[in-house]
């Protein structure tokens, strides 16, 4: 009798790394963007399995609602015809040589993580304040709400001021027509 | 079949991160290649969210306010690389990583 946490997380597991192959065989650029639609999601699910439902929430939020639209937005502004895209336009290495590349990365995180004798805590190691199996997943926003304003305040201010500066460069950078606007002035 | 542990969601953690490398060897669409590149910051976040799960003390987040850092800095590279590629667009037409070859002798 397999317990459901297994079957989910099995599920998601799935869920997530077809995808992620979904997004190095397909051709048309748009499937990309779907295919990577769909790993984003199994990620966000694997991090709500993970206790952590405050980045779950955020992954949604950002990746699959920023970034994710982002993508598309590049997508129709960078080709013609970016729905009736002739297939065979994209040229690309054989998808061999990519999962040649992938499978031998794989293979020495595998024998990395196998091999390595994680710290991981025992039932035991409970009562010194150390977690092991399921627990009682209690919500993770305020905590991670608390810790950004005390030990991770200054990695917070200096990434909301780099965020300012890169919306402000994207746009600069990405808006149209600089020269004409120089050789009129 | 065996209890899910640490070392399950590292094995999905490290698939994600091979096959992003793989996806950014492979491709050259530009935007496509970007794609891949959310593949491997996805596969360190998850690293980071596992192991602050199995290892860490009860009540400390600090490996997901490395994923939380992570996700803001992908969002912010994804926005500059974005706009760095419709200027490549507008300059030569395309997107392919190999046509933007200006620079060589």
């Amino acid at each position: 009798m397999l317990e459901f946490e297994t079957i989910v997380f099995y599920a998601l597991a799935v869920a997530t790394v077809i995808p992620a192959l979904g997004v190095m065989m397909a051709k048309d650029i748009v499937r990309v963007a779907f295919w990577l639609l769909a790993s984003l999601s199994g990620v966000a699910g694997l991090f709500i399995m993970l206790d952590a439902d405050f980045l779950g929430v955020t992954q949604v939020l950002v990746y699959i609602g920023g970034i994710l639209v982002l993508i598309l937005f590049g997508i129709m502004m960078t080709h013609r015809d970016p729905v009736l895209m002739d297939a065979g336009e994209e040229r690309r290495r054989s998808p061999f040589t990519g999962l040649a590349v992938t499978l031998v990365t794989f293979g020495a995180l595998l024998g990395v993580i196998i091999g390595t004798g994680w710290n991981t805590a025992t039932a035991g190691d409970q009562s010194r304040g150390l977690r092991s199996g399921p627990l009682a997943s209690e919500p993770t926003a305020a905590p991670i709400g608390k810790a950004l304003l005390t030990d991770y305040v200054l990695p917070f201010e200096i990434v909301s001021v780099l965020l300012l500066v890169v919306l402000c460069g994207a746009a600069y950078i990405a808006r149209r027509g600089r020269d004409e606007e120089a050789s009129n002035a | 079949m065996p209890d899910i542990g640490l070392n399950a969601y590292l094995l999905v953690a490290a698939a994600i991160f091979s096959v992003g490398l793989g996806v950014v060897v492979v491709r050259r669409n530009a935007i496509a290649v970007l794609c891949g590149l959310e593949l491997i910051l996805n596969g360190a976040a998850l690293n980071f969210v596992a192991l602050n799960r199995y290892t860490g003390p009860v009540g400390r987040v600090d490996g997901q306010m490395f994923a939380v850092f992570i996700i803001i800095l992908a969002a912010a590279e994804a926005a500059i690389a974005l706009a760095i590629l419709l200027n490549l667009y507008q300059m030569t037409n395309t997107v392919q990583i190999d046509e933007a070859d200006s620079l060589r002798n």
